[in-house]
């Protein structure tokens, strides 16, 4: 017997103030039990107050092969960047 | 793939660019192009590594309801639980490879799939909880803090995770041990019954010498792995050596001496046709831990096919709810 349950991905919000983050993936028959499951498999020891999951399927991830010309381009655009700017020393914090 | 001209060079290029990352102790993450061997190579080793977590919760499995305590039993308990998460971070580390969950059950039911030897020996007493979670633990702490800079990105981040939890394992086990040793005399001998038991097994853990691992050198050029089977082994013991004086136990090997000038303890030969029959599948337990895994397998089919089907009804149902409103 195949065991047909999705994969989902889960993202866990380890406190308030700070983002949720990728943390790894599980198999689960359905939402609320992909939130079951990432309780029992991620935060056992207090890792989080708030969970994410996400069907793997609904996520669409850039391609490896063009993270260059998607990339690349703000690589020499050190404009972008506040060190770029010289300023007197006498202008101590900006 | 079609051999074509074109395409022979554009995985040499890819080679090239892979090559030139793990020199750089740069990552590979899921969707980056990776050699065939590398991506094989890696399957094998973290599937191998999750089914050793999963067999291993059968043999600390069967002292949780004979626990002396219910500190032991609560420690016990959550390690055991540990262990099944352990198996479940790696599993989902090697699905990001492109291999299926259930094929990697399937691979571990069939009996192609090998899971780490030292769970195919019995445990015969309270004892081996502590000798079980110093030693055997211990051993492979040795071996995941290794892991954690292992050159897979997935496979890195599930290892800085189950580091993290190693530890607690460790401790309870040694805290045991240090509780007995404290003991009657019939619980200090239970103790030292325990070690030399496990002491051996735990050594086997790092495999085969380095001369006879057949798959080490790839794995260390690839940094899959970053240390030798033998360096592994060789820390574990200068690791362990003082924590059994703490103890006042012998360590059950005639040999083990410290050698001044390597700056390591020397230690005795391993049995490694014990080690090879283990693997074969003839130790004390392969039979059983198998039969047990299978058992709640298939006991566990219905449990997976109704979650399913009720998942997939309330699927339906909500959708047949939006119809409904729509027709309103
Ligand atoms: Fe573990
Ligand atoms: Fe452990």
């Amino acid at each position: 017997m195949k065991n047909n349950w999705p994969i989902w991905e889960v993202f866990i919000r380890s406190k308030n103030g700070l983002s949720h983050k990728h943390v790894g993936s599980l198999h689960a028959a359905d939402a609320e039990m992909a939130i079951e499951n990432a309780r029992d498999v991620y935060t056992r020891r207090t890792e989080g107050v708030s969970l994410w999951v996400v069907e793997s399927k609904n996520i669409t991830a850039s391609a490896p092969t063009d993270a260059d010309a998607l990339f690349e381009p703000a690589a020499n655009k050190i404009y972008r960047h506040p060190t770029f700017y010289n300023l007197p020393d006498e202008v101590k914090h900006m | 793939m079609p051999v074509e001209g074109s395409n022979k060079t554009d995985n040499q290029d890819f080679m090239k660019i892979f090559d030139a990352r793990i020199e750089r102790d740069e990552k590979v993450e899921p969707k980056d192009w990776m050699p065939d061997a590398y991506r094989k190579t890696l399957i094998r080793q973290i599937s191998q590594h999750a089914h050793s977590e999963v067999i291993g919760m059968q043999p600390e499995g069967n002292w949780i309801l004979r626990a002396p305590s219910l500190r032991r039993k609560v420690a016990l308990l959550a390690k055991v639980q540990d262990e099944a998460g352990h198996g479940l971070y790696l599993y989902s580390a090697a699905e990001t490879l492109g291999i299926e969950r259930d094929e990697l059950y399937q691979q571990l039911l069939d009996g192609k799939a090998k899971y780490s030897s030292i769970f195919n020996y019995p445990t015969l007493t309270w004892a081996d909880m502590g000798a079980v979670g110093w030693l055997v633990d211990g051993a492979a702490i040795m071996n995941q803090v290794m892991l954690t800079r292992t050159s897979y990105g997935p496979y890195a981040r599930a290892m800085v995770r189950i580091c993290k939890e190693e530890s607690f394992h460790q401790r309870q086990g040694y805290e045991i041990l240090l509780h007995l040793v404290k003991g009657s005399e019939a619980q200090k001998d239970m103790a030292q019954d325990a070690l030399n038991r496990w002491w051996w097994p735990s050594l086997m853990m790092f495999g085969p010498t380095d001369s006879e691992s057949t798959h080490s050198e790839q794995s260390m050029a690839w940094k899959i792995k970053r240390k030798s089977n033998d360096e592994l082994r060789q820390a574990f013991v200068d690791a362990t050596v003082p924590q059994a004086e703490v103890l006042g136990l012998t360590i059950p090997d005639p040999d083990l001496k410290w050698n001044e000038e390597r700056g390591h303890y020397d230690f005795g030969p391993i049995d490694w046709d014990e080690f090879w029959q283990v693997v074969k599948g003839d130790g004390p337990c392969n039979r059983e831990r198998m039969a047990h895994y299978t058992k709640a397998y298939e006991e566990g089919a219905w449990v997976r096919e109704a979650a399913m089907a009720y998942a997939e009804k309330k699927q339906k149902r909500r959708e047949a709810a939006k119809s409904d409103l729509q027709v309103a």
